[in-house]
């Protein structure tokens, strides 16, 4: 075989590892360039301190949440965090439906309300009002007589009509503490609503949405003025409608002035609760409304933010919130390095042990599985805003031995074609091809692994099956292009072929020589299946006699 | 010239031997005896405990305080939220202070919060709160499990299309359970809590303990592949020697994997304590040394016991012991 074609072939595959570094350093020089990038990758909050936030939607069993849903939350939510003057937040989703708002340092309560609550705003006439709590003598609910159902179809959303014999069941028997568990907040909007204030004073019957919250177009926290234009201490919002909402609520407040009693009061409802519900004594014809309740400064504040940027498409709760301090932070990535570093020392003594020479390609090729590894985490940090966290360093340790694993495989795979008495070159090449064979079947199962970690997982989990995944194609693509073009240019070195003895590939220590039976010496550069052919024709002739014994024996048998 | 080496070598030729296939009840049984202590003792301890993730509850930790007690963190508690309240306080990392309480008002966190950083006289911003209402751990639970589900089909189709038989499959998906109940079943004889962390480290070993067991089987089916009629071993003598082969390979990939993991067992319980390393690291470390021991003592003799009564496999090696008589005589 011409030699020269093995250097070639070595030499293209060594190329193509220096096209795959190239392309990963300059797309991440061109993000350093553009001052988007770094050269280090960024840092989960388990990693630099922060808090993280998991929000989850809240839902009635039969809804769905659609990507749309949940994308447009997303953006609102960064608004409002952003307006909070909170630097470097990050929002993104998780597991399809969840939140996770990432911010450094401590939020205080405002920044969490601000976050957190969705905001929904709207505007509906009340129709019946009543103290807190149900309707009970001594703790035994009282069944007033149900109305009579009219089956007259309500004229307009201020019609008692909408109260039905149920609608008339829920709120008698409701009492305020229990409002969170009837699902106030994800109430059909063309349907009455039955709910209570916010403070859990008294409760209402409304009328369905006539105006919403997504019609406001301004909102601005301030002083409410008093009734001769004088400054009062009470904090309230300020709207400004679009001139949809103009006019809707102009409808509204032209209709509710002709009424009587509490059917004069429109109610303005914020997340399912009432805030406050006016008397209408002039038609709005501006379109500039103005809400107060029991705000204070911070709160009205927090909800002019939340009004200007909309009202999330759906509620959302808190599932988890979790603080970790800078301090705490760095001892973990300390941790977390000191472990990758002890496990990698040993890593490499044991493979200098156990292979001598080969021992070191196998530490140059983890090297090489490292520097790429590193730079793929970068370049996605810089693109994709991918960030490292505890987890996933665990991943990048656990990987070490995962990616040494496959050397191992190539090495043993030499030393037992160099046993069957092949020269070292040929032996390279014969292993090779197995080895290949086994490292990609190991690593399909590791990056199936991974990727099922990776789509169906929360949290954590998420960052260690990224890490895990990403490795293990390093794995591949180091294997075959650097320590398979690595072993055949060694193996053309005098120190190898010569078998010496520091090279881990002394044939006559791996018994090579020693082959007693009766087998002979394999001619070098066969096709492992002509060998394996011509074998077993061998062991044919030489069991001719055995084969008549046989034959005799069966003869015997069958008598 | 090393003796692992050397060692190697005797293997390969088959001059040295272990008689792993014919000692098969043997390793059954000290696998099952394993399994089945686990279960019993977990079963024995009440189950699980499981981490604040999964029933939820609000978690404080301070770093650095005065004295390291738990008492002081019993007592604050207790003042704060009655005396009913049983936090959990475990001190973590040698210098500083886990509380577990059940779940807070965000008023008594903020107040609790100051009432530690009081307590262990450090400054508020040493103390942290996190807060985990109880379906976060079931969504990572449900989601644990369809992933492990969708796994184990996707990875059994692969096997048995590369293997091109559904018995290695079946024999690597027993020593995947294997692998898996001794796994979990550690936490529960150590009482130590099951943490989402420790999930990860669970659904790792199904890759790891699966990769193990196709660089065995590998060289099995390179070796079984062929043998025809004429062979002079039976199916699993000739097992037995793939499996010998490859024992070598087997410890040293095993040794170089479980290194790395040791490493970050050691430094996370060593500087971190109870935590996101310790716990991938332990589920990986009794993981992949079960995952070693299955795939060498219980996959490659299970795949024996599933093919030796294969009317084909039966026929093999038959010739060459009745061909063995030494009154060759020729007629």
């Amino acid at each position: 075989m011409a030699t020269s074609s093995v250097v070639a072939a070595a030499r293209t595959r060594f190329i193509w590892l220096g096209v795959i570094f190239l392309l990963l350093i300059g797309g991440n020089a061109l993000a350093v360039l553009q001052g988007t990038g770094s050269w280090v990758p960024k840092l989960a909050l388990d990693l630099q301190g922060g808090t993280q936030i998991i929000l989850a939607p809240q839902i009635a069993e039969n809804q769905e949440v659609t990507d749309e849903q949940v994308a447009q939350a997303v953006s609102i939510i960064r608004q409002r965090v952003d307006a909070g003057g909170v630097a470097e937040a990050e929002v993104t989703t998780q597991g399809g439906s969840n939140i996770v708002v990432a911010i450094p340092g401590v939020p205080d309560a405002a920044t969490l309300e601000r976050i957190r609550s969705s905001a929904k705003l709207e505007f509906r006439a009340v129709l019946q009002t009543g103290p807190a709590l149900a309707a009970t003598v001594d703790g035994q609910p009282i069944f007033t007589e149900p109305r009579e159902d009219t089956g007259v179809e309500p004229q307009n959303p201020s019609d008692l009509a909408w109260i039905t014999p149920e609608i008339d069941q829920v709120f008698n028997t409701l009492s305020c503490e229990q409002l969170d568990d009837l699902g106030a907040n994800i109430a059909d909007p063309t349907k009455p609503l039955v709910t209570c204030s916010e403070l859990g004073q008294s409760k209402y019957i409304l009328g369905p949405v006539e105006v919403d919250g997504g019609t406001i177009s301004d909102a601005i926290s301030g002083l409410v003025a008093g009734p001769q234009g004088t400054v009062t201490t009470e904090w309230g919002v300020f709207l400004e409608f679009d001139g949809e909402g103009t006019a809707a609520f102009r409808t509204v407040t032209e209709r509710l002035i002709g009424l009587q009693g509490v059917q004069n009061q429109f109610a303005i409802v914020l997340d399912g609760k009432v805030i406050s519900a006016p008397r209408t004594l002039a038609a709005i014809t501006d379109g500039n409304p103005q809400i107060s309740g029991s705000f204070t400064q911070e709160t009205a504040s927090v909800l002019a933010d939340q009004l200007k940027f909309g009202a999330l498409p759906i509620g959302f709760e808190v599932q988890s919130s979790e603080t970790i301090t800078a301090t705490l932070g760095l001892s973990q990535l300390q941790s977390g390095l000191l472990a990758g570093a002890i496990g990698l020392i040993l890593v490499v003594l044991y493979s200098v042990m156990q292979y001598r020479m080969l021992g070191l390609v196998s530490v140059f090729s983890l090297l090489t599985a490292f520097t790429l590894s590193y730079f793929v985490i970068t370049y996605l940090s810089n693109a994709q805003g991918y960030r490292l966290s505890l987890a996933g360093v665990a991943g990048l340790i656990v990987a070490i031995g995962i990616t040494a694993d496959s050397f191992i495989v190539f090495f043993e795979r030499i030393k037992d074609e160099l046993r069957d008495g092949r020269m070292l070159n040929s032996a390279i090449s014969g292993a090779w091809k197995r080895a290949f064979r086994t490292i990609l079947a190991s690593d399909a199962v590791g990056f199936l692994a991974a990727a099922v970690l990776f789509i169906l997982a929360v949290g954590n989990v998420r960052g260690f099956a990224f890490t895990l995944g990403i490795t293990t194609i390093v794995d591949l693509i180091v294997v075959s292009l650097f320590t398979q073009p690595l072993m055949q240019l060694l193996g053309r070195t005098q120190f190898f072929a010569s078998g010496n003895r520091w090279s881990g590939l002394d044939p006559r220590a791996l018994g090579a020589v020693y082959r007693g039976r009766a087998q002979f010496r394999d001619p070098v550069n066969v096709d492992p299946t002509a060998r394996k052919k011509s074998e077993r024709e061998m062991k044919r002739r030489q069991t001719i006699a055995e084969r008549k014994a046989e034959q005799e024996a069966a003869l015997e048998g069958s008598k | 010239m090393s003796r692992f080496t050397r060692f190697g070598n005797s293997l390969y030729t088959g001059e040295l031997s272990y008689d792993i296939i014919g000692h098969r009840v043997r390793w059954y049984v000290i696998g099952a005896a394993i399994v089945l202590a686990s279960i019993l003792i977990t079963v024995l301890r009440g189950g699980f405990t499981f981490g604040i993730e999964f029933s939820g509850g609000s978690e404080f930790r301070v770093s650095q305080p005065a004295v390291v007690s738990e008492q002081v963190a019993i007592e604050t508690v207790q003042s704060e939220t009655g005396f009913e309240s049983n936090p959990r306080v475990s001190i973590v990392g040698g210098d500083s202070v886990r509380v577990q309480t059940e779940q807070l008002t965000d008023d008594q966190t903020t107040a609790l919060r100051q009432d530690l950083a009081d307590a262990y006289d450090v400054p508020i911003d040493q103390v942290t709160s996190s807060f985990i209402g109880a379906t976060w751990g079931e969504d990572i639970t449900r989601q644990a499990l369809i992933g492990l589900f969708v796994f184990l089909v996707l990875v059994s189709i692969v096997m048995a299309l590369y293997f091109r038989t559904w018995k290695m499959s079946l024999a690597a998906l027993v020593a995947l359970a294997h692998d898996l109940l001794i796994t979990a079943g550690i936490y529960g004889v150590l009482g130590y809590e099951i943490t989402p962390a420790a999930v990860i480290g669970f659904l790792t070993i199904l890759g790891y303990s699966l990769y193990d067991t196709v660089v065995v089987f590998d060289k099995v089916r390179e070796n079984t592949s062929q043998d025809g009629e004429e062979s002079r071993r039976t199916f699993a003598e000739s097992v037995n020697l793939a499996v010998n082969q490859t024992l070598v390979r087997s410890i040293n990939t095993s040794v170089v994997a479980v290194l790395p993991v040791g490493s970050i067992l050691f430094i996370g319980s060593l500087l971190l304590g109870a935590g996101t390393l310790r716990d991938i690291a332990l589920a990986l470390f009794i993981g992949m040394v079960a995952g070693t021991y299955s795939s060498v003592f219980i996959a490659a003799p299970l795949y024996v016991h599933l093919r030796e009564n294969e009317p084909e496999k039966q026929k093999q090696g038959r010739k060459a012991k009745e061909a063995r008589p030494t009154s060759g005589a020729v007629r």
